[in-house]
């Protein structure tokens, strides 16, 4: 033990820094970081139980609604799980609609990101420019899918919604208008002094750090780990356009916002590259899925948060028997151990906020008997309830057929 | 009865708090132009002032008492007291007396010692935290900005009394004019910006890091004390720099226009400053007051020895 007296900084559940419920303890001595935990669980829905009675048409519409900010890419990766399960391919066009409005999802979240960021800093002009801008994708947004969020796109087989001829001109007037804002905004982050005061050298994730936390997405990416499920396993029209990792090398939190930045530029790259061909190629948008095999299927996305992850298993009924999700900030939000402890209180908000976390995603449940301290439901009987339900269900089906 | 008045009603209390209600909407329309929000209508901070006057206020149970609620009282008469003496002069520059500015200096500190006091005694860490940075940012701004403060004193041949600075500037020209002057009132800026608590030196505050620190616990009419007391140091703070060196205002015509326009003018380097940058750590704000700023003063300080 030190002599200093140490005092535990509580953030969360409310507070300001933190838009979901979450809670970190950070232990300080004075101003000095020595210990993190947290807790989450605030925000337990439970979306994979749910999604077990469900078919697999409406299962798109609930996992949509997993996460507001990365609407698009858990539907995405779960339309990927179906089709891997029913072993089909989706026709062409559908790609590059899925893509456009993937990447349209990607430069909204980061600037998203980029206005909190700002604001954690206490820059607050950065963080309404960059949402005022945002403000144009969701607009196109609204225009082509009829929604700001949850834009209930995609579909096992293909896309719901074709993006016609007459919508395209509007998407490529905001993309490039959008382009000399992206620069200014780029270029306030890169040669403000105090931003990079406030940023340089703090939060280092290294390399060893990212393998060691499987750290995904944009934070694996700053610290020099190629990983981008978009190239890695392609998806999508991913593998039919021309674009680029973007990877950094420092892993601090400057580098996580240039990453994101210039990510960014990379995304409406991939866009107008898929508007062009969107009115070369034409024909269906959809595969009509007729029955779903038994077996199990899996699906990745790269949501802008890093991989997202679905495991489908089927019975051949029209419900899923067991959907399993993994968000990337469940892989990213342990890497604070390593990133937040040495720095101070001032440091370790900005650090919390750089990997982009999403909370609502990453919840998990335990339920916990008070006077035994033992756990009451572990993820084993969860698994076990589960699959006797599945089991009964089945069950039930037989009888009723025999 | 005389001075009663003064102290209440012109220039103290009354005068100080519906001109620092204005000044704090200027503030926060200006803000909001520049971030491209609406921003509030001419009455909020009024309304704003009601509202949390009619709340409950609540004093945490693991809390001192008195000086919890006793805090805020005293920032803002310490504030209120400052505005007094320093709009007597703008008034009437014979009114002054020896050593006012001393008087004025020292009484500029209350209001955040209040604020380390307030904090501390509520028992809650993030506050405690918050109080312990406030000390640690009053250590590092005070020595810089006394040290611009000397340059007009020496400048007009030794004098500490505020209405003979003044004096001396409507004969010789503003003290900002000459190079000394100008640096000093640099550094004088700066050392304000961090008086006042703004961006970036709102560490002590920092709302997404602390929560409002030494904030934090206050409620009800408390609260509203301490944001009629923070309001009120924007107003005056920036008018005594206009007095030390942009030669305050003259009651002649176009010259009183003109007067208010350089407190308009700092203002608005003030709302400038806060939203185009973005809150530094404690330790870099320490850092950048006894480095660079503190050598500016010095520099400034010998300029104004040998009469540039």
């Amino acid at each position: 033990m030190s002599s200093k007296r140490k005092t535990i900084i509580p953030i969360g559940p409310y507070h300001p820094l933190q838009e979901e419920p979450e809670h970190f303890l950070l232990t300080v001595e004075g101003e000095k970081v020595v210990d993190i935990d947290w807790k989450t669980g605030y925000n337990h829905r439970g979306i994979e139980k749910l999604a077990e009675g469900m078919t697999y048409d409406q299962v798109t519409f609930l996992v949509e609604r997993i996460c507001g900010i990365c609407s698009t890419s858990h539907p995405l990766a779960f339309c990927n799980a179906v089709e891997d399960l029913c072993g089909i391919g989706i026709p062409e066009r559908a790609k590059y609609i899925r893509s456009i409005i993937a990447e349209l999802e990607r430069i909204h979240s980061h600037l998203l990101w980029l206005g909190l960021a700002g604001h954690f800093l206490g820059f607050d002009t950065v963080w309404m420019w960059s949402w005022k801008y945002r403000e144009s994708v969701c607009e196109t947004m609204e225009a082509v899918t009829g929604n700001r969020q949850s834009y209930a796109m995609m579909k096992p087989g293909g896309a719901r919604r074709d993006i016609e001829d007459g919508d395209i001109p509007g998407i490529e007037k905001m993309v490039d208008g959008f382009l000399p804002k992206l620069d200014l905004l780029f270029e306030t982050v890169r040669d403000d002094p105090v931003i990079q005061a406030r940023t340089k050298g703090i939060g280092v994730l290294t390399k060893e750090d990212v393998r060691k936390y499987g750290a995904v997405g944009p934070v694996a990416r700053a610290s020099g780990v190629d990983v981008d499920i978009r190239r890695d396993y392609p998806y999508a029209a991913y593998d039919l356009v021309d674009w680029e990792v973007i990877t950094t090398e420092n892993g601090d939190v400057f580098d996580k916002a240039v990453v994101r930045l210039l990510e960014m530029y990379e995304s409406v790259k991939i866009i107008k590259q898929c508007l062009d061909r969107l009115k070369e190629v034409k024909g269906e948008i959809d595969v009509k899925i007729k029955d779903v095999p038994p077996g199990h299927g899996i699906g990745q996305a790269e949501a802008p948060r890093g991989e997202v992850f679905h495991y489908v298993r089927s019975d051949g009924t029209n419900r899923p028997i067991r959907h399993k999700i993994r968000a990337p900030s469940y892989c990213n939000v342990p890497t604070f151990k390593a990133t937040c402890i040495g720095g101070t209180v001032s440091d370790a908000t900005i650090i919390l906020a750089a990997v982009d976390p999403c909370y609502c995603c990453t919840e998990r449940m335990a339920v916990l008997d008070k006077r035994t301290d033992k756990k009451t439901l572990t993820g084993k009987d969860l698994i076990r309830l589960s699959r006797e339900k599945t089991e009964k269900m089945i069950r039930e089906n037989r009888d009723e057929q025999h | 009865m005389n001075i009663l008045f003064n102290f209440v009603v012109f220039p103290g209390f009354l005068f100080t708090a519906v001109a620092g209600c204005l000044v704090s909407w200027i503030d926060r329309k200006v803000s909001a132009r520049i971030q491209w929000r609406v921003g509030p209508p001419l009455l909020q901070p009024f309304y704003d002032l009601v509202k949390l006057t009619g709340r409950e206020t609540i004093v945490p149970e693991k809390g001192a008492r008195l000086p919890f609620l006793i805090s805020p009282l005293v920032a803002m008469s310490s504030v209120i007291l400052v505005s007094t003496l320093l709009w007597r002069v703008i008034v009437s520059p014979e009114t002054t007396f020896i050593g006012d500015l001393i008087v004025v200096v020292y009484l500029l500190t209350i209001p955040s010692i209040a604020l380390i006091v307030g904090g501390s005694s509520s028992g809650n860490p993030l506050a405690s935290l918050g109080a312990s940075r406030e000390m640690k940012l009053i250590l590092a701004y005070e020595l810089p900005f006394i040290l611009a403060i000397f340059v007009p004193v020496i400048k007009s041949g030794g004098s500490i009394r505020l209405g003979e600075l003044l004096f001396w500037q409507w004969n010789n020209g503003m003290i900002l004019g000459s190079l000394s002057g100008f640096i000093a009132f640099a550094v004088a800026v700066i050392c304000m910006q961090a008086k006042l608590g703004l961006v970036p030196f709102d560490m002590a505050e920092a709302e997404t890091e602390i929560v409002g620190g030494p904030f934090i616990e206050y409620s009800g009419a408390a609260l509203a004390v301490h944001k009629l007391g923070r309001w009120m140091m924007l107003f005056v703070v920036p008018m005594l720099l206009v007095v030390l060196f942009m030669g305050g205002i003259a009651w002649s015509s176009w010259h009183a226009l003109w007067g208010i326009l350089k407190y308009v003018l700092l203002l608005v380097i003030i709302i400038l400053i806060r939203n185009t940058n973005s809150r530094v750590r404690i330790d870099q704000a320490v850092k950048f007051f006894w480095g660079p700023v503190t050598i500016l003063a010095v520099i400034a300080m010998a300029l104004a020895v040998i009469g540039l």
